[in-house]
């Protein structure tokens, strides 16, 4: 029987239903995850549901209670959240753009990643933070980073970009479930795709990476929304003769090397695609990893596809310009496979 | 409410306690066996055990990076304090936190903190916790003078009065954050005055006096725990040593030190009681005797214990990483 298609926005929500309804513990916390908080009029209640309208309908079915509307207080409604996994609840805060994640860093990195192990395993912290990352809204530089590489940087972090509805779906209630810090990245220009989603409960493995499309000439690494510009440059190249095997390594603290490293040594070659920021980051990360533990095996140079290392441009020109997109990725896959053509 | 005869016992001996660990760990770190970056805590007594001594096992803290009264005061095991300040597998947080991080979950100690303001985020939620389980748990929320200019203590007084959440915050002014002065640092005379703005109470009391300290924090606790919101509690006191043990204290005089220690916490307390007949002289010096066995007993505790295997480095990162 197929599946009934949703989109990333409704997995996302059919996730916070589930997981709500499992456990009473996990409560969600954020600026205007429901709206109106404090209102008596009830019909204003849930007037935003999110900004993106993520958590739209679960204050009716849960209640302010466990749906803190907050004020925009970064550090004290995240790091709050922090104090009370600590202290044996399980919630979801959210921190509506990446890159609003300079004015609370400290309570992420600091405090949510560091306490069990300055506690010296004596504490747990399960807490999800929920954060919209990814270009292509025109919404310029402060509102379009990704910075993932950023956590994924801090050891104490786990950190999860879900490319497809099933993904947001599952890796959300893992993330919930998961006794360590979870840092869910959602690519808001990836809300409105569709994709088959198991109905019931549905929990993808944390670590555990996809190869979205099998191939035998080239790697493919891609990340988040990445993945889907990746499949658009697997048909052209097929039409080319070219066949690329997409992995989508879905996580990427921790990282399944293991798939990514297998692939490598079947295709001998690998291009990396990543939206973030190109220095320090998830792509050079793996390009490193396949030069320390694979490099015997690479038959040309990786390539990475990444944008400029600018900050995100505004007009929809420029920001054409910045992401990639699935040319780019034919040209690199083009370089690395051998001339005959 | 006149204090009970059993705890103002416990108070002086906490009170005693907190002296001589810091004093002790005072001379340990100037004879170079305790490595790293250490904060202590004499002078401040009566405000951790003024406060502690009207919350319950139950109740949580949060802590700063000048942690050990609180430790000692909430009920932290001695000998895991000070097996961990020394770096031991047998320290309170296996020898991975240090002087800075000391934490007991278990005695609701949330953790002494290296990050100034870190604490008052933590201890919403802690409050929050408690508060949406529908129990009457309290959160007192330690921090200093420092930390009342940081954004989190704004936005936290402000998370918590809007929730009307069980907090007590507890402002250690010891009038230096470093080596600035309140006087330069802050344009209002008290921190407390700022509780205005978040509408919730706001007390000042003389932080040298333990009894001063219960009072206001028995009142505080109290409006916490029927639930009818936070307090921002301000003691006025001194640390007696420097920021960090290593200071050379060149930004205060003698004689301002002086005048704090003319009115040392533990030495008004022993006058006090005496003079209104509440405890013996004799009960006074068992006290004392008790406090310097159980200090000694954890400095053969902690002498006794082995380092951590080099390798445990790498545990306890994550409660699960493949």
């Amino acid at each position: 029987m197929p599946e009934r298609e949703i989109t990333y926005r409704e997995a996302i929500n059919e996730a916070f239903v589930q997981e709500m309804q499992r456990d009473p513990n996990v409560i969600l916390l954020g600026e205007d995850i429901a709206g109106a908080p404090g209102r008596d009029d009830p019909d204003m209640l849930d007037a935003w549901g999110g900004v993106f309208g993520m958590t739209k309908g679960l204050v009716g079915k849960f209640g302010s209670q466990r749906m803190l509307d907050t004020p925009i207080s970064e550090s004290a409604f995240i790091g709050a959240a922090v104090g009370a996994a600590a202290s044996g609840m399980r919630p979801v805060v959210e921190l509506m753009f990446v890159g609003f994640c300079g004015v609370c860093l400290d309570q992420i990195v600091n405090q949510g990643a560091k306490l069990r192990y300055m506690f010296g395993g004596r504490a747990k912290v399960p807490v999800t933070v929920r954060t919209t990352i990814g270009a292509g809204l025109g919404a310029a530089a402060q509102h379009s980073d990704c910075l993932y590489s950023i956590f994924t940087h801090y050891p104490g972090l786990k950190c999860v970009l879900p490319a497809t509805p099933a993904d947001a779906k599952g890796l959300l209630a893992a993330a919930i479930r998961d006794d360590d810090p979870v840092i869910y990245f959602e690519n808001k220009v990836l809300y409105e795709t569709k994709g088959p989603v198991p109905e019931g409960e549905h929990v993808v493995e944390i670590g555990k990476a996809n190869i979205v499309r099998q191939g035998t000439d080239v790697t493919v690494v891609a990340l988040s929304r990445m993945v889907n510009v990746a499949l658009e440059a697997a048909d052209i190249l097929n039409k080319e003769g070219i066949s690329i095997e997409i992995v989508d390594p879905r996580t990427i603290s921790p990282l399944d090397e293991q798939t990514i490293l297998d692939s490598v040594r079947k295709t001998e070659r690998l291009v990396v695609v990543d939206e973030d920021h190109p220095r320090c980051s998830m792509a050079t990360d793996i390009i490193a990893l396949v030069a320390t533990k694979a490099f015997e095996y690479l038959d040309a140079p990786a390539r990475m596809v990444t944008p400029p290392h600018t900050p995100v441009p505004f007009s929809p020109v420029l920001e054409k310009f910045y992401v990639p997109d699935a040319q780019r990725i034919v040209k690199a896959v083009m370089a690395v496979v051998p001339q005959k053509r | 409410m006149p204090i009970k005869k059993d705890r103002l016992k416990w108070i002086y001996e906490r009170m005693c306690l907190i002296r001589k660990f810091e004093d002790h760990v005072h001379d340990e770190f100037a004879a170079g066996a305790i490595a790293g970056f250490v904060h202590l805590y004499a002078g401040e007594e009566a405000i951790a055990v003024g406060t502690m001594a009207n919350l319950r096992d139950d109740d949580s803290i949060t802590s700063t990076h000048r942690g050990h009264g609180h430790c000692i005061a909430k009920g932290v095991d001695i000998n895991a304090m000070l097996a961990e300040i020394y770096g031991k597998a047998t320290g309170a947080c296996k020898g991975k936190g240090g002087s800075m991080h000391i934490a007991d979950m278990t005695k609701g100690m949330l953790g002494a903190n290296g990050i100034v303001g870190a604490g008052p985020p933590l201890a919403c939620g802690a409050a929050l916790a408690a508060k949406l389980r529908g129990t009457d748990q309290v959160t007192a929320c330690f921090f200093g003078d420092g930390a009342s200019n940081q954004g989190t203590f704004h936005e936290s007084l402000n998370l918590a009065s809007i929730w009307d959440l069980p907090i007590v915050f507890v402002a250690e002014n010891n009038v230096y954050a470093e080596t600035t002065s309140t006087d330069y640092s802050m344009r209002v005379p008290n921190i407390a005055d700022r509780a205005v703005a978040y509408g919730i109470p706001g007390v000042v009391v003389d932080g040298m006096d333990v009894f001063a300290v219960y009072d206001a924090a028995a009142e505080a606790v109290a409006r916490a725990r029927k639930g009818k919101g936070p307090t921002l509690l301000e003691g006025k006191t001194y640390r007696y040593y420097g920021h960090f043990e290593g200071d050379t204290i060149l930004y205060r005089t003698k004689q301002e030190e002086q005048s704090y220690k003319d009115r040392d916490p533990i030495l008004q307390f022993h006058k006090r009681v005496l003079e209104e007949g509440l405890l013996s002289e004799d009960q006074l010096a068992k006290i004392d005797q008790q406090t310097d066995t159980t200090l000694k007993k954890a400095k053969i505790f902690a002498a006794a214990s082995p380092f951590p295997e080099p390798q445990e480095c790498l545990e306890d990162v994550y409660v699960k990483y493949p």
